[in-house]
Order: structure tokens, then C-alpha cells, then sequence
């Protein structure tokens, strides 16, 4: 910096370079916007928001949120004559907010009262409460408020080639990592009949009862849920404002129609909202997020649909780009289900380039749990993913599995092994291959099975185009071919459980059971927040996870048992190998250049392998090469009375005629010591065997050689790249560890070791 | 079915509590959507919708599960089931934006669907719509 100014030249670079290192960082692609309630940037409260008010004449709303009958919106009118409750709103508006607030963090307070005054208050009123809550205590309420007590999963199961096959394969792989909702979509929305019916076939593969949903065009995926192509439907989008509205092509009335068209067809439906996309459509009114969406969800609940797609959704990123945006997508989806609406969370736009913000952004709805954590977790790989990448995909589908397990918190998955998805995954293929040839649809080759059923993605396959679709989804429209057909060409090829799988799904649409709040089908039977309620009241009540179930989710890959990881490793019954032969007592040397290896119990007995992988005869070598090529004279003595490497140090000092010994544990740890130090105030100390090469082992003897010299030798510095080494290696860290504690004997003497290393190789 | 919310909470999930209750809608049990009446053709595509009166069943659970809004939808539900598909999609389509030149025509359409299908519920709902387009004018053609 000086030599800069000295010369008058400017400097190279006058920054802390670490802002270019985190200049490279992914977290540095998302965007952060500033607070401008004018542009329509403001999260919690814009000072456009209106107060909130409430003025009831006569049993009709005469003025809601400032506003009086005579101007309100289509979206004012539609909850002041479907949302507020006459009776209960004049209790719930004149009560506190703050005190209201504070009620949804009680415990002591069920939820059916919160829902009961939820219904008399007005869209700024609920958004202001909740406003009113940290982060935390969102996620509380949200553990308290939500509507059914089992949490749930959907997955996305979508691929850039609309290939039926891979649809099938990936829709069974969904079911077997126990999602409870499946949504398609297509790259080509002619293709939409194909999709459907690729992923109803492989959605009956496995344990059955999965419900369905394909997204395209309103019309369009009526007609397809009618044929028994689809079971849910969760395209019904609502925008907080009326211009937002109307450019959406809907009113509040149309879209009531279409609810309720839904269930006349019995199929479950679920509205979709989410902060920001009034902003993102150049609606916004300069009002806040949490305000239009408090009006979206008093929508949803006016229109007396079941429930809620929320949580941002399209617009999550560009509200987790400003501050508090992600609390902001909280405190909606608290008012969802505070408003006794099922909520499928949001959780299915990838919102940040960074993993950090990835994982953090999930952990509150992994902790509370929810109706569907995520509205769409990409089951499939992000390229594939015809929605746009979800928060999670399939390339961190195991990072999820993980976070259940960490956290003892259903996530609503569950981990598969490998011969069980590949057992799915051939059975769909072959079971819609049949049945496409059985309703005269398509031949299809073994050769494009087996390319699908091995792919973790599109990019790999050799099968179905998007455009070799087209005509085959046009037929399947064309001829009106039903899920009954479809439970038909399944039992023909003897597909028998598939077959009974789907027609356990067109049964449950005559009871209309499914379409009550929150439902799912699980073995079978619907579960709702009808027959299965939150009954969250405090510590234990509420969701827990039953003994099976913890199982399960414990079921992770490469879980590491005591048996595996002492398989894995070089282990012995306790044998005397020939290039370390036990020679009684060790006794005090006297020779001033020598340096005592004090070995620990089990070294080249039970344990032949240090944590890096070097064989403990290459390791002895290196170390007593090293003490020669210092100039001194190497002893090997067995310390049983401690498996503590600065013990084990300090005991081979002490044993050392120079006073300089080191204490060397069979996984690597090693340290230089000597006599007259406290214990753990070594010389020198590789406490990360996993990163100690032979050079250094040999480098440390060398070491110790010339300190009996008087020399004051560079100490040796194991390099580290800040690896996570307890996270690769404590697990087998402490089983060994535990090996050799076993063995020792606090009354045991010193074995003197006669080291012979030309008898060679007969450790094995 | 009594006056009691209790009651009607108590046959749910009706597929298991009540299946007796719900038919389908050429008047089959559940019970006969078997594997073999689906394969010797007994049981056709027909026979798997829901009936008004299931749906307005379902209304009186979510009625007593304090669910009233859901419980209004359901009863509009039960009103479109015996609407064909098209009328049904020319109704939503005639509600979007921009779609009826004026009110009028929604409410022909009103009195259409409660005329002959008796879907007052629905009518209603589409009367409520005209009134609010009017003030909102909404009749404007979008494209």
C-alpha cells in the first residue's frame, strides 16, 4: 500500500482479497433488493397498507380495512360477503392484536379458537399479527396451527423429453421415498394426457395411494382429472390484487366455480398463492407482501376451497432477495393454516445458489413439520425439473434424509436402497410398456426400458422424444381413455396389485373423503384433518414419530455399526506379528541419542492400519528411518498401561536415554515429547493422523533424533485444507480408539520390542 | 343423519364408517369396484364419480368439523354434478374476465343452470358475480 503511494502508481489491488473469495461464492449469483414500498419492495408493512378496519351494518361488511362496500374490489367483495363471519368479527376486531399474538405461541390455547377468530378478521388485521412474530415463534404457531398431525411430501416428477417411461420409473421412485402427492407438468403441453397416464401407472407401483396431479391448463386438466388421469389439482392461482387478477384471465367467482367443479368431479383441489407474484405480474399497488397474501388466503378460505399451495412459490425468490422476505413466506403460510387451511408449504423454487441458504431455509418446516413440506420437491434431477429447479431436487434428496434424521423431525420421505428402486423402477417401465401396447398406444423396445430404468436422468436416456409424445398423448384424448381402461390393461398383463392400487384410488372418489381438509391416502385409507387432527397442546402431544417410523428414517445409506466398521478395517485377533516380538520388561536406556517409540496396546496386534491407510510397519519404518537419519538410535517399547498418545509420549520419554521418545497410537495420532514436560505439553503432535503421510512420520523420527543433539530442529507441520476430518473419520475414530482402551491395564510394565523389520511382510 | 355435528363427524372417513351411505352413481355399493367387475365390465367409467349425495354428505362433516366455507363449496360441488363437462366449462369460461358482454348474459346463465339442473347454489354464486362485474366493469373485452 505504501509502495503504492511512493510511486504515484495505483495499487494492484487495494482490497482484503477475501471479498474475492466470497465474490466466487454461489451465494454471491442471488440478487438482494433494497426496501421501496413505492416499487412495490416492502415485506412486513408498507405505509400504503391500510389500517386495519372493520365495520359490519345490518350483517353485511360496510367498510373492511379502510375501505368502504362501495369501493371495494372484486377481491374485497368476495371476503367481505364469504370470508368474514358477522358474529365473530366484532369480538375478534375489537380484541388486541397483540394479545392475539401471543395466543398463537400459547400452548394453552387450542387451535380451533384461533381458526374460529381468524374468521372474523380482516386481511391487514391477520397480517398484522403475525407481523408481530419472530422467525421463531412463527414456526412455533405453525407447529400448533397446521391441520393435520401427520406430516407430509409432494414430489415433482417431470423430464425435459416428457418421456412416458422415465415419468413412470421416476413416479414409482417417488412413491418408494413415501411422497404423498405427485405433480407432473410438460415441456410440451400437448403431451399433458401422456404424462398422466405414464405417471398414474408408476404412481400404482409400490405401496399404492399416492394422489396425482397433472399441471396444465384449467379446461384441460379437468377433463384429465375426470378421466381418472388425476386425483388433485393445485393450479387454482389467486393474486392480491384485482389488475394482478384479471391478467391472470380469473375473478374470485371463476375461480369458485372451478373449485367447486373440481370436487363435483371428486377430485381434490387446492388453490395456489404466494408473496411477490403481484409484484412479478407489475400489480402490486405498492402495498406489502404479507398484506396481498393475507387477502389471497382470506380468498381461498372465502371461495371454500380445502386448502393452499403457499409459501412464494414463483415469487420466492424475488421475496427471499429482500430482507426478512424468508420469515415473510413463514408468516404466510402461518396465516394459511391459521385460516384452517391444509397448506402445501412452498419449499419448491429454488430461492438461493447457495446450499447454505438451501438448508436453512427448510429447517423451520422440517421442525414443525407440515400438511406438505414441500409443494413440489424435485424428485427428479434440476435439468429435468419442467417447473424450474425446486429448493431440493433429486441431486440432494439424501441431504433431506439426513436433516430428518439429524433433527428427529418427519420430513415425510424415506430413504430407499438401491435394489429396491431398481426393483420399481423396472417394474413401472414394463407395467405402462404393457399397457400402452395392451391399449394399442405404443410398442416399446426392451432396449429404451432398461435405458430409462438405469438413468438418474434425461440426459442419459435413449428412449421417448417430446415430439414421438404428441401423438400418443392425442390418442389417449382422442379415444377417452379412463383410469377404468387403465386398471383393465393392468390386470390383463398381470399387473394385479397395480391394478387394485389404482382402483383403490377411483374408490376413495366416490366417498369424496379426499376431498376434505389436508388429505392424503396412506395404506389405503384417507387420513384428513378429519380423522387425523393437529392436536399439538405442548410437549408431548402432537406428531411424533412412532418406533417404526424413527426406524425408517434412521434407514440412511452407510450407516456405520460397530460389526461394519471393524470389518473394514485391518483387524486381528490379538497375534504377536514377527516384525514386533515381545522381549519382556522394558527397563531406562542410557544411551543420550536415543529416541523410544512407545507403541499403543493394540498397535500391529489387533489394529495393522493407521486412519490415512499406511500399514503400521511402513509407519514404524518411516519413524525409525527418520531417528537414524537424525543421528540417533531408535527403541520400540509397548506401553499397555495407556492408550492416551501424550501418555503414551511422556511414558516413552521417560523410558528414553536421551528423555525425547515418541508415543505413537495404532490409527496414526502421534506425538514427540519429553521427560521433564507436563503431559500434554508436547513437542510436537499430529493430532490429524487421516492427514499424516509416511514423509511426515519419517520427518518427525528425524526430528526427535536431533533434539537429542541440542539441535532445535523446524517442527513438522501436517498441512490442512480445513477438511470436516471429524465428520470423515470420528465414527471409526472412536470404535478403534475403544479397541485399544480395552486393552490396557493401568498395573502393566512396558514391553521392551524387538523390531525386525527384514522379516517383511508377514503381517498380513 | 341427526342434528348432532357429532354424529356426522362420526362417519368419517365414510369409505370406512359409512360406506353403505354412498353409491355409485348407477346406484352400485362400493363394494362392488372390484378387480373382476372392472374386467368383465360390469363396472365402467361411469361408475366412478361421486353423487350429490355424497358430496352433500361430505358437506355435513365439514359443516360440523366447523369447516362452513368448505362445506358451501361441497353443496355448490353436488349442484354441477349432473352439469355436462361442456356447460360446465363454458360457465368458467363465461365468468373470466372480459368473456360475457354484460351482465345479462350471466344471468341467463343463472337461471339456465338452476333451471334445469337445479343449481341454485351455483346461480347464486353467479348472480353475485354479475352484480360485482357491473360495478368493477369487468365486461370489457380482453382480447
Amino acid at each position: 500500500m505504501s509502495e503504492a503511494r511512493k510511486d504515484g502508481a495505483a495499487p494492484a489491488s487495494n482490497r482484503w482479497r477475501r471479498f474475492g473469495e466470497w465474490d466466487a461464492r454461489p451465494l454471491r449469483q442471488d440478487l438482494f433488493a433494497a426496501e421501496n414500498p413505492e416499487a412495490g419492495f416492502s415485506v412486513f408493512r408498507s405505509p400504503h397498507d391500510p389500517a386495519p378496519s372493520l365495520t359490519i351494518e345490518d350483517g353485511r361488511v360496510s367498510v373492511m380495512d379502510g375501505k368502504a362496500a362501495g369501493d371495494f374490489d372484486i377481491i374485497d367483495a368476495f371476503i367481505a360477503a364469504h370470508h368474514i363471519d358477522p358474529e365473530m368479527a366484532p369480538v375478534a376486531m375489537a380484541m388486541d392484536p397483540g394479545a392475539i399474538a401471543r395466543m398463537l405461541v400459547d400452548i394453552n390455547v387450542p387451535r380451533q379458537d384461533l381458526e374460529a377468530l381468524a374468521r372474523g378478521l380482516t386481511p391487514a388485521r391477520l397480517a398484522e399479527v403475525v407481523g408481530r412474530l419472530s422467525a421463531l415463534e412463527i414456526t412455533f404457531a405453525y407447529a400448533k396451527m397446521r391441520q393435520r398431525q401427520s406430516p407430509g411430501n409432494q414430489a415433482h416428477v417431470t423430464n425435459a423429453k416428457d418421456d412416458p417411461l422415465q415419468l413412470a420409473a421416476d413416479s414409482a421412485t417417488a412413491v418408494a421415498l413415501g411422497f404423498d402427492e405427485i405433480e407432473t407438468t410438460m415441456r410440451v403441453a400437448s403431451n399433458g394426457w401422456a404424462n398422466a397416464l405414464a405417471c398414474t401407472v408408476g404412481a400404482a407401483v409400490g405401496r399404492g395411494g399416492v394422489l396425482f396431479q397433472c399441471s396444465i391448463e384449467e379446461a384441460e386438466e379437468l377433463q384429465i382429472g375426470l378421466a381418472g388421469l388425476a386425483s388433485y389439482a393445485e393450479t387454482v392461482s389467486v393474486y392480491g390484487t384485482e389488475r394482478a387478477f384479471i391478467d391472470g384471465d380469473d375473478t374470485p367467482w371463476s375461480k369458485a366455480l372451478l373449485t367447486a367443479a373440481y370436487a363435483s368431479r371428486g377430485i381434490k383441489a387446492r388453490c395456489t398463492s404466494g408473496a411477490a407474484s403481484e409484484l412479478l405480474m407489475g400489480f402490486h399497488e405498492k402495498r406489502s407482501l404479507l398484506y396481498l397474501e393475507a387477502r389471497c388466503l382470506c380468498l381461498q378460505r372465502a371461495m371454500g376451497v380445502q386448502g393452499t399451495q403457499n409459501g412464494g412459490i414463483d415469487g420466492a425468490p424475488l421475496t427471499a432477495s429482500m430482507a426478512g422476505g424468508v420469515r415473510e413466506l413463514m408468516a404466510e403460510n402461518l396465516i394459511a393454516v391459521w385460516l384452517g387451511l391444509e397448506c402445501a408449504s412452498g419449499n419448491d423454487t429454488r430461492t438461493s445458489e447457495s446450499e447454505i441458504r438451501v438448508g436453512a431455509k427448510i429447517t423451520p418446516y422440517l421442525l414443525a413439520g407440515s400438511d406438505l413440506i414441500c409443494s413440489g420437491f424435485g424428485s427428479i434431477k434440476k435439468y429435468d425439473n419442467s417447473f424450474n429447479p425446486s429448493l431440493f431436487n433429486g441431486e440432494e434428496i439424501e441431504d433431506y434424509l439426513v436433516l430428518q434424521r439429524d433433527f428427529q423431525a418427519d420430513g415425510g420421505l424415506t430413504p430407499v436402497d438401491e435394489d429396491q428402486v431398481l426393483g420399481v423402477r423396472m417394474r413401472a417401465v414394463e407395467a405402462l410398456a404393457d399397457v400402452m401396447d395392451e391399449l394399442g398406444l405404443a410398442k416399446v423396445g426392451r432396449d429404451r426400458l432398461l435405458s430409462v430404468v438405469f438413468a438418474s436422468g434425461s440426459q442419459e436416456t435413449e428412449s421417448f422424444t417430446a415430439g414421438e409424445v404428441t401423438p400418443i398423448s392425442a390418442q389417449i384424448k382422442a379415444r377417452g381413455i379412463t383410469a377404468v381402461d387403465v386398471v383393465r390393461a393392468l390386470a390383463r398383463r398381470g399387473y394385479e396389485p397395480e391394478a387394485e392400487n389404482l382402483l383403490l384410488m377411483l374408490r376413495q372418489r366416490l366417498s369424496g373423503d379426499y376431498l376434505q381438509t389436508s388429505s392424503i391416502v396412506r395404506d389405503g385409507r384417507v387420513m384428513s384433518a378429519i380423522n387425523d387432527p393437529n392436536t399439538y397442546r405442548g410437549p408431548q402431544t402432537g406428531y411424533r414419530m412412532s418406533a417404526p417410523r424413527w426406524d425408517a428414517v434412521q434407514g440412511i445409506r452407510n450407516v456405520l455399526t460397530r460389526e461394519r466398521v471393524l470389518a473394514a478395517e485391518d483387524i486381528k485377533d490379538a497375534a504377536e506379528v514377527d516384525w514386533l516380538v515381545a522381549r519382556g520388561t522394558a527397563g531406562r536406556g542410557t544411551d543420550p541419542n536415543e529416541v523410544v517409540i512407545g507403541v499403543s496396546p493394540g498397535f500391529a496386534r489387533q489394529l495393522h492400519r493407521t486412519t490415512a491407510g499406511h500399514r503400521l510397519e511402513d509407519v514404524a519404518e518411516a519413524l525409525v528411518g527418520g531417528i537414524a537419519e537424525g543421528g540417533g538410535t531408535a527403541r520400540l517399547v509397548r506401553m499397555l498401561h495407556t492408550a492416551d498418545t501424550s501418555f503414551l509420549g511422556l511414558a516413552a520419554a521417560r523410558l528414553s536415554g536421551s528423555g525425547y521418545g515418541i508415543g505413537i497410537q495404532a490409527k496414526g495420532t502421534t506425538v514427540l515429547h519429553q521427560a521433564d514436560r507436563m503431559p500434554h505439553l508436547n513437542i510436537e503432535l499430529f493430532s490429524n493422523a487421516p492427514l499424516a503421510s509416511l514423509d511426515h512420520y519419517r520427518a518427525l523420527g528425524r526430528n526427535a533424533a536431533r533434539y537429542t543433539h541440542g539441535e532445535a530442529p523446524e517442527p513438522v507441520v501436517v498441512p490442512t485444507q480445513g477438511e470436516a476430518l471429524g465428520a470423515r473419520f470420528h465414527v471409526r475414530v472412536a470404535l478403534l480408539y475403544a479397541i485399544e482402551t480395552a486393552l490396557t491395564d493401568p498395573a502393566a510394565d512396558p514391553v521392551e520390542l524387538d523390531y525386525r523389520p527384514d522379516a517383511g511382510g508377514a503381517n498380513v | 343423519m341427526s342434528d348432532d355435528p357429532a354424529d356426522d363427524l362420526s362417519l368419517y372417513p365414510v369409505s370406512e364408517k359409512a360406506p353403505e351411505r354412498v353409491r355409485t352413481p348407477t346406484g352400485k355399493p362400493l363394494s362392488a369396484l372390484t378387480l373382476e367387475a372392472v374386467l368383465s365390465g360390469e363396472i365402467g367409467p361411469e361408475d366412478v364419480a361421486i353423487t350429490p349425495e355424497a358430496l352433500l354428505l361430505q358437506a355435513r362433516i365439514a359443516r360440523a368439523a366447523g369447516r362452513a366455507t368448505l362445506a358451501e363449496n361441497f353443496e355448490r360441488a353436488a349442484d354441477l354434478v349432473r352439469v355436462p363437462q361442456e356447460l360446465i366449462l363454458d360457465t368458467y369460461e363465461l365468468l373470466r374476465p372480459g368473456r360475457a358482454r354484460d351482465a345479462q348474459q350471466l344471468l341467463d346463465r343463472a337461471t339456465l343452470l338452476r333451471r334445469d339442473y337445479g343449481a341454485a347454489r351455483v346461480a347464486a354464486l353467479i348472480e353475485e358475480a354479475a352484480d360485482v362485474y357491473t360495478r368493477r366493469g369487468l365486461f370489457v373485452k380482453r382480447y
